[in-house]
């Protein structure tokens, strides 16, 4: 499910356009969510938010713990951040150039 | 506020398969207007918004396109079309060169040879796969894009399709599209179904929520015959995440173990449905759970995982990591989905012939929306794209230009009218739980009886006609009640599909209780009409001997 800070929210409107859904809106120059049941969570806003204001975690009958996943969006790479509730930081960084081998 | 427009070709869905025929329109004919609409962004609209892994339809070094269709025919266990699939297995391989061509990323050798996964799949990174058709399609000029417009019905005079119409899912704007030619492109139906998770998951599923059976609703309404519903398909999947399965069974070669520790797939067959029935029947039986035999895995094979499903469903890896369960140490729990409607993988969807134009007039169908060709995945699509759109080329100078044809803007204006009364919601969960209960649900094991189906089909019409009554407060409102209403047309017809096939042909998709052996009477196509609400069964003879 997806989980949106409010602070960092910078109101570009940008998750608006990407979800697939329809399912954010702006309010007051900061983004809402309709109804957070109807995310599939494909990441997309994830992906193209340019403040980190949104993530997605994992709800706690999908096996959740509280762990934040980010991420970063360029030309060469996605950077991805899964942030513990322990205060770990694991970044995992896929190359666009290069394909998976599964 | 009303908006008209005219165009050569109005392509509704601006998924993969619908982009693809509007690069191959415009290169064969760079002055076609073409009109792409899209109810949400092309950048990540579609089942394909979160990425693919692989491409999975592709004949590989030694292998030819009769291979691929033999191959299709047995896992549809005789229920497909061998010229759909012959016509569609020819292109499998001039497509993905042109994907790559635009963008994708192919695993390759040093020899510069694509990697092959088995003989049919492309490793890939297929993450960015819909903004590289999005890119592509904006650089032709021709191409107009309307993001964020709904199409809900087609403009026709009788079986002739005249354009479509619909409405903006942000402002109070109405759009009618008059086209010579109108290409359906909008995917296939999940939702029908309870499914996996209740509550906030409720949509962790494997397909896209938001594809609705819109295109199929549509050509229902509109009288086109549709054919092997009944075919559902259930995929098999990791446990709470919904994730695809695939890359563990065939990139690490995982495979199915039950809680005793025995390798039970070779009991049941290896059809796509075969694997699906096997995790049933261990389940029943009292060996579960199941699993995919990941541990022993190398710690790269591992790192490979975790990159991989980050490339179509991260939800996976972060559950890897956050509940430290990765896969070399813990095997990965596998279950089935609720039913699906989805002509990409089963035969269910529109009948079309060999240049994939539908029984209605200047109508084409192509992707998980057409029928009768399974195992086409994303390729499959472009393929069918392509198909489409050389007919469409060859004779769209013969089509006139359809006269504007006004619509009743009241279908839409009612909703915002109604009082408060049930929400769109309470509704949708009444037609899953039916559909769950008495259609063969993912919690009854997929089985059903024709007295269950019976219940079904009452109920989906009461639910239906409450439906009417539905209030929208806004645009969003309005989509929503189209959506579900596009759900319950899927659902009526898909009930008569499944009474009209009476055997068990797909175990693993659905089991019909009365006739639970196959019946070589029904080596046939299970298609139907529907015109004033009654849907009438067809039998067509299979021409594949």
């Amino acid at each position: 499910m997806i989980k949106i800070d409010e602070n960092k929210c910078v109101g570009c409107g940008r998750c608006v356009d990407i979800c697939p859904g329809n399912l954010f809106f702006l309010e007051k120059s900061c983004v809402k969510m309709r109804d957070v049941r109807d995310c599939w969570g494909c990441c997309a806003c994830v992906k193209i938010c340019p403040a980190k204001a949104i993530c997605y975690q994992l709800a706690a009958d999908l096996g959740g713990t509280g762990a934040k996943l980010f991420a970063e969006d360029s030309p060469q790479k996605l950077t991805w951040q899964i942030l513990k509730t322990n205060g770990e930081k694991i970044i995992l960084e896929v190359d666009k150039a290069r394909a998976n081998k599964f | 506020m009303m908006e008209n427009y005219s165009t050569d070709v109005l392509i509704i869905g601006g998924g993969a398969a619908g982009l693809f025929a509007a690069i191959r329109l415009s290169e064969m004919k760079p002055d076609l207007k073409i009109i792409v609409v899209d109810k949400a962004d092309i950048r990540r609209s579609g089942c394909l918004a979160a990425g693919v892994n692989a491409l999975n339809a592709y004949i590989g070094a030694g292998h030819t396109p009769e291979d691929y269709v033999a191959y299709a025919l047995k896992d549809a266990h005789g229920i497909a079309d061998k010229n759909l699939l012959l016509t569609m297995a020819k292109k499998l391989n001039s497509v993905t060169a042109k994907i790559e061509q635009l963008g994708l990323v192919i695993f390759k050798d040093e020899n510069n040879n694509y990697v092959t996964r088995g003989w049919r799949n492309v490793k890939i990174n297929g993450e960015n796969i819909k903004p590289i058709l999005a890119a592509a399609v904006k650089n032709f000029p021709n191409v107009k894009i309307f993001n964020h417009v709904n199409v809900a019905e087609f403009l026709r005079d009788g079986d002739k399709i005249l354009g479509a119409y619909g409405f903006s899912t942000r402002k109070k704007i109405f759009y009618n599209f008059a086209a010579k030619t109108t290409l359906i492109a909008t995917g296939g139906a999940s939702g029908i179904y309870l499914p996996n998770h209740a509550g906030g998951s409720r949509h962790q599923i494997w397909y896209s929520p938001f594809n609705t059976g819109a295109g199929y609703a549509m050509g229902i309404r509109a009288g086109a015959e549709m054919t092997t519903f009944e075919m559902r398909f259930i995929a098999l999947r990791c446990k709470d995440t919904i994730a695809p399965t695939g890359t563990l069974a065939q990139g690490v070669k995982a495979e199915q173990i039950n809680s005793f520790g025995e390798f039970y797939q070779k009991n049941y067959g290896n059809t796509t449905s075969e694997r699906v029935y096997a995790v049933t029947a261990e389940n029943l039986a009292g060996r579960a759970p199941c699993y995919l035999k990941t541990v022993g895995i190398t710690f790269a094979q591992e790192k490979d995982l975790l990159n991989a499903y980050l490339n179509m469903a991260p939800a996976q890896t972060l559950r890897w990591i956050e509940t430290e369960q990765l896969p070399k140490n813990f095997n990965v729990e596998i279950c089935g989905t609720e039913p699906y409607i989805i002509g990409g993988h089963t035969a269910a969807g529109y009948w079309v012939n060999v240049n994939r134009q539908t029984t209605l007039k200047n109508l084409f169908a192509i992707g998980d929306v057409a029928g009768g060709c399974p195992q086409k995945y994303v390729t499959g699509a472009f393929a069918e794209a392509e198909i489409a759109a050389e007919k469409i080329i060859a004779q769209i100078d013969e089509i006139e230009t359809p006269a504007r044809k006004d619509f009743d803007v009241a279908e839409f204006e009612k909703f915002f009218a109604n009082e408060e009364f049930f929400s769109v919601d309470d509704l949708e969960n009444a037609m899953q739980s039916t559909m769950d209960e008495y259609a063969g649900g993912l919690t009854q094991n997929y089985r059903f009886n024709e007295q269950q189906l019976n219940l079904a089909a009452k109920n989906i019409q009461r639910l239906e006609n409450l439906s009417e009554k539905l209030r929208a407060a806004d645009m969003y409102d309005l989509l929503k009640i189209f959506e579900l209403r596009e759900r319950l047309t899927v659902a009526k017809v898909l009930i008569e599909h499944l009474r009209a096939r009476r055997e068990t042909r797909w175990a693993g998709f659905a089991q019909n209780l009365d006739y639970p052996n196959r019946d070589e009477k029904f080596n046939c196509f299970v298609n139907s009409v529907t015109s004033d609400g009654a849907t009438k069964i067809i039998f067509r003879e299979l021409e594949n001997d």
